[in-house]
């Protein structure tokens, strides 16, 4: 409203004192037309050719730049994420490598323990044994000895009281008969 | 009165429509045709300067972390190319030198023209704003719509006048629609045109209307004088609310011509 009330003003001092807007003066067409021509195509050259690519060239690089940057950290990252898993893998392996040779050792150890048990039993067994075996003898022998001196004494009692020998094989029967 | 003193000079050359007369600086051209170098023609060439050595300043030294001039005009080129590229898509860009241009000098112009007169100067060295003038403004949007039924007809062939038809339209609404659209399409240039000179015609009237209330309440001495301070507040607030303008009606006259563009790169939306 006030625009147009102003517009309204205007005009009426116009019609007042030259009849026209200078805007609608044709006269001054060519040469506003001309110099804008002039002026506007300079201007749009200097842009289009000079300043234009130049100022995108700049924010074409930048985002380019950033895009690299962006591009290297992620590579960057991913080495890292390796590392870290080969790092994991190689550690984990260690510890199953460690963890089968402690019982490699160890069974090898009871194998040897086990082995060793068997000779020393084996031995001590062979041992009691001929132990066990000489004391039979030796029992046997006793026994023999005891038998023999019987029957000599056996003999010779009966030489001193009836003064006749008895054959040995008697004695000893004899002598097993009183046994039993 | 010493106000008259200092007032007078000006009161006597201000009427509010002197401001847009086109006073001719340096004869030119031919016979029958006035070629001359005007005010309009000055500060036209004023603009073009301003605006290339801001760019020249923007791209001297390019660095990749860019300093204060240098990001101004990324900042400006971004603005630009984003608005292009939203409107008319990738395959609008290359338009961008001169959707580029035609924002920056209608910029330049609109916001130097507001620059306050140095008082004493000549007639011709008034400032001026070159976009106050119907035939500028018609000449920029006619550039326009010949780009757009250039590149229209170069891209789509007949397929272009599809932009008269919209798809999907049942057919007697065709008779209707196409007329219609004939206008919409014809009236384009004359409204981007009228809405740029319009504005600039009227904010630069009324900054001088209030101007001149200012100076005739001042004149009239005792406690009337004091009244000259509303008229003088009021220009404050219209002038701030013509930079505004400025910018918004070269913002307004790029966009509406990337959206012509892009109906000429896509006829068939």
């Amino acid at each position: 409203m006030l625009i147009l009330s102003t517009i309204a003003v205007a005009a009426a001092e116009t019609a007042e004192s030259s009849g026209t807007l200078p805007q609608f003066n044709m006269d001054t067409y060519a040469s506003q037309l001309f110099w804008l021509a002039v002026f506007f195509g300079v201007m749009f050259w200097a842009m289009s050719t000079i300043f234009l690519p130049k100022l995108g060239g700049i924010i074409e690089e930048r985002r380019n730049r950033l895009a690299d940057d962006y591009d290297k950290a992620a590579e960057f990252k991913a080495q890292a994420e390796e590392a870290e898993a080969a790092y994991h893998q190689s550690l984990a392996d260690a510890k199953a490598k460690a963890a089968s040779i402690a019982a490699e050792t160890r069974a090898q150890l009871d194998e040897e323990i086990a082995a060793m048990q068997a000779e020393t039993e084996e031995k001590l067994n062979a041992r009691l044994s001929a132990a066990e075996a000489s004391i039979n003898e030796m029992q046997a022998e006793a026994a023999a000895k005891v038998q023999e001196a019987a029957v000599e004494t056996t003999q010779a009692l009966v030489e001193a009281l009836i003064n006749e020998t008895p054959p040995a094989d008697k004695v000893t029967a004899a002598i097993a008969a009183v046994n039993s | 009165m010493t106000a008259d003193f200092i007032l007078k000079p000006i009161v006597a050359f201000a009427g509010p429509l002197d401001q847009f007369e086109i006073v001719p600086i340096f004869p030119f051209g031919a016979e029958g045709l006035d070629l001359a170098f005007t005010n309009s023609s000055l500060w036209m060439m004023i603009s073009v300067i301003v605006a290339c050595l801001f760019m020249f300043y923007a791209t001297r030294s390019p660095q990749l972390v860019p300093g204060r001039m240098q990001a101004a005009g990324e900042m400006l080129y971004q603005f630009v190319s984003d608005m292009l590229r939203g409107v008319t898509g990738n395959d609008g860009m290359k338009f961008f030198p001169y959707i580029f241009t035609l924002f920056l000098f209608i910029l330049m112009c609109n916001m130097l023209g507001l620059w306050p007169t140095i008082p004493g100067l000549p007639h011709e060295l008034h400032t001026f704003t070159p976009t106050s003038h119907i035939i500028v403004t018609l000449a920029l949007a006619l550039l326009t719509i010949s780009i757009v039924i250039i590149t229209g007809f170069a891209q789509n062939g007949l397929g272009f006048l599809k932009l008269f038809a919209p798809s999907g339209v049942p057919l007697p609404m065709l008779f209707l629609i196409v007329p219609i659209e004939i206008i919409s399409f014809l009236s384009r240039p004359l409204s981007l045109a009228i809405r740029l000179f319009a504005n600039m015609f009227a904010g630069h009237l009324i900054l001088k209307l209030f101007a001149g209330f200012v100076v005739s309440l001042a004149g009239v001495g005792g406690l009337i004088t004091g009244l000259a301070i509303f008229p003088l507040l009021g220009n404050v607030a219209i002038f701030l609310l013509e930079i505004l303008v400025a910018f918004l009606q070269a913002y307004i006259f790029a966009i509406l011509s990337c959206m012509y563009l892009a109906d000429a790169l896509h006829p068939d939306h």
